[in-house]
């Protein structure tokens, strides 16, 4: 271990590229990530349930807005959104006088609201194939026993949904985090901030990139075994037997 | 058979290698757009601007043939070292970061840079103080992104742009308090724009060397000495016969 810690300060000693300035750059970027990603999935989700149950609903002025909106999210880049919610909607009349324009003018918050539309887009169409998906008989039941659709849809349908959803959405969750790399296009110093920084200041690419794809991939390794435990709990059930 | 076959593909490979042997009266010249008055697009979508209308005066003197690879600034090194092209001119500061990796003509324009601020900013100078808390804009990997890194990084907010006309998009829409830049990119895309009223504030920037350099040059692989030799012997005929001064009163009306 100590001859370890050696060599590795005598790697670091003899570098110009990963001084403590620039490993500073990559720590702040790692903040600003996780920020952004955590703060998009969980309003993403907050606003995903309500709309999920929307879109399952047979009355079409429910149903076709919800539609409309997760139709054109999942259907154009995410960075076109972010261009057009960062740099478009100064275009708006008015908008630069408006009380919302201290929290527009930060690039932190278009970004976010772009995210967010973004992954809330997906998960509704996750969570609304997961409840369409729940068996009639549980629904019947539930009906047998006198219970409201209100009550069966908090007490039967969503639990099981959820259940169900875990690995897609598990899936949406590490989408995010990669697709959050686009966020420094609006100056924000997210980790690819950091790492094209970084790039610009010695021309070097592969140290630069290669560091910042290090510390993505172990975010990425991190959620995917939260999901892996989460579904162990929860879809241990439903494994085959063997 | 099998040897027959074994020697007709050495043979087509052999031929192909030889094939693609480079043509050694064309040189590729990498270049970032747009960057008016240096480097930009007419509306037809032809290139023009200083940088390519002297490096395609260059060509003419050597009697070779030129082309314009676009490439984005960030990378615009890294290509160069792959070989996407022979030399960068695109208004590229001479400085001992960049020396480490490639070779520099001498010298061919040597622009200040400059702070510009909205016309009615309170702004009289830049300096540690009155840059404090306020939004900086420069355009990523620049010299001028690394003199306001280093120098106003701790106090400001610094906001790094891939594009110029990103930035100048921010600084109309009043995101950007103040911006870094060459002074004829300010002086055309801010200055001279309808957009918004803009001002430089302070003093035009061209010390410390150690940033600021030996203005702009034109870069090549550090191997190839004899192609910088020739630009430069083109370069100095160029200037000697009035030809640089005539493309150059094409763009700026200062003298310099």
């Amino acid at each position: 271990m100590q001859a370890l810690l050696e060599r590795l300060d005598a790697l670091l000693a003899d570098n110009s590229i990963f001084t403590l300035q620039t490993l500073s750059y990559y720590g702040d970027g790692l903040v600003t990530t996780v920020q952004l990603v955590f703060l998009s999935l969980i309003i993403g989700l907050v606003l995903a349930v309500p709309l999920a149950v929307g879109r399952c609903s047979r009355h079409r002025l429910i149903n076709w807005p919800i539609f409309a909106y997760t139709y054109v999210f999942r259907g154009t880049p995410l960075l076109v959104q972010l261009y057009l919610i960062y740099y478009g909607v100064v275009f708006v009349e008015g908008v630069q006088e408006s009380w919302l324009w201290p929290l527009i003018k930060d690039p932190f918050v278009p970004a976010l609201v772009a995210f967010t539309l973004n992954t809330a887009a997906y998960t509704t169409e996750i969570f609304r194939g997961a409840i369409k998906a729940t068996p009639q008989g549980e629904i019947e039941a539930a009906r047998a026993y006198g219970m409201s659709p209100a009550l069966t849809l908090r007490r039967i349908v969503l639990p099981s949904a959820f259940r169900r959803a875990l690995p897609a959405y598990g899936n949406e969750v590490i989408f995010m985090l990669h697709a959050s790399a686009i966020a420094s296009v609006v100056t924000l110093m997210d980790l690819t901030g950091a790492a094209r920084f970084v790039y610009a200041r010695f021309y070097a690419p592969f140290d630069a990139f290669l560091f910042v794809a290090a510390i993505y991939l172990c975010l990425t390794f991190a959620t995917l075994y939260f999901f892996r435990f989460l579904e162990k709990r929860l879809l241990g059930h439903l494994k085959p037997a063997s | 058979m099998k040897k027959w076959l074994t020697f007709s593909l050495l043979s087509l490979a052999v031929a192909a290698t030889s094939a693609q042997a480079r043509n050694d009266d064309q040189i590729r010249i990498g270049v970032d757009v747009p960057y008016e008055p240096m480097e930009y697009r007419t509306p037809s979508g032809e290139l023009t601007g200083f940088d390519i209308d002297l490096g395609n005066a260059l060509c003419a003197e050597m009697n070779k043939d030129c082309e314009w690879i676009v490439q984005g600034w960030d990378g615009i090194i890294p290509g160069l070292m792959a070989r996407k092209y022979d030399a960068i001119m695109s208004s590229m500061t001479i400085n001992d970061k960049r020396r480490e990796r490639v070779l520099f003509s001498e010298p061919y324009f040597t622009p200040p840079s400059a702070w510009f601020a909205p016309a009615d900013s309170q702004l009289e100078s830049a300096s540690e103080a009155s840059l404090d808390g306020l939004a900086i804009g420069v355009q990523r990997g620049t010299l001028q992104d690394n003199y306001a890194t280093d120098m106003y990084g701790s106090v400001a907010d610094i906001n790094r742009y891939s594009t110029a006309d990103d930035m100048v998009l921010d600084m109309d829409a009043e995101r950007l308090d103040i911006v870094f830049l060459d002074y004829p990119v300010g002086q055309s895309t801010l200055l001279e724009s309808d957009s918004g009223d803009y001002r430089v504030v302070g003093d035009m920037i061209t010390e410390p060397k150690q940033y600021f350099g030996d203005g702009f040059g034109i870069a090549f692989r550090q191997r190839d000495r004899d192609l910088a030799d020739e630009f430069n012997q083109a370069l100095e005929t160029l200037r000697d016969n009035g030809t640089y001064d005539e493309i150059r009163a094409r763009y700026f009306d200062d003298a310099e």
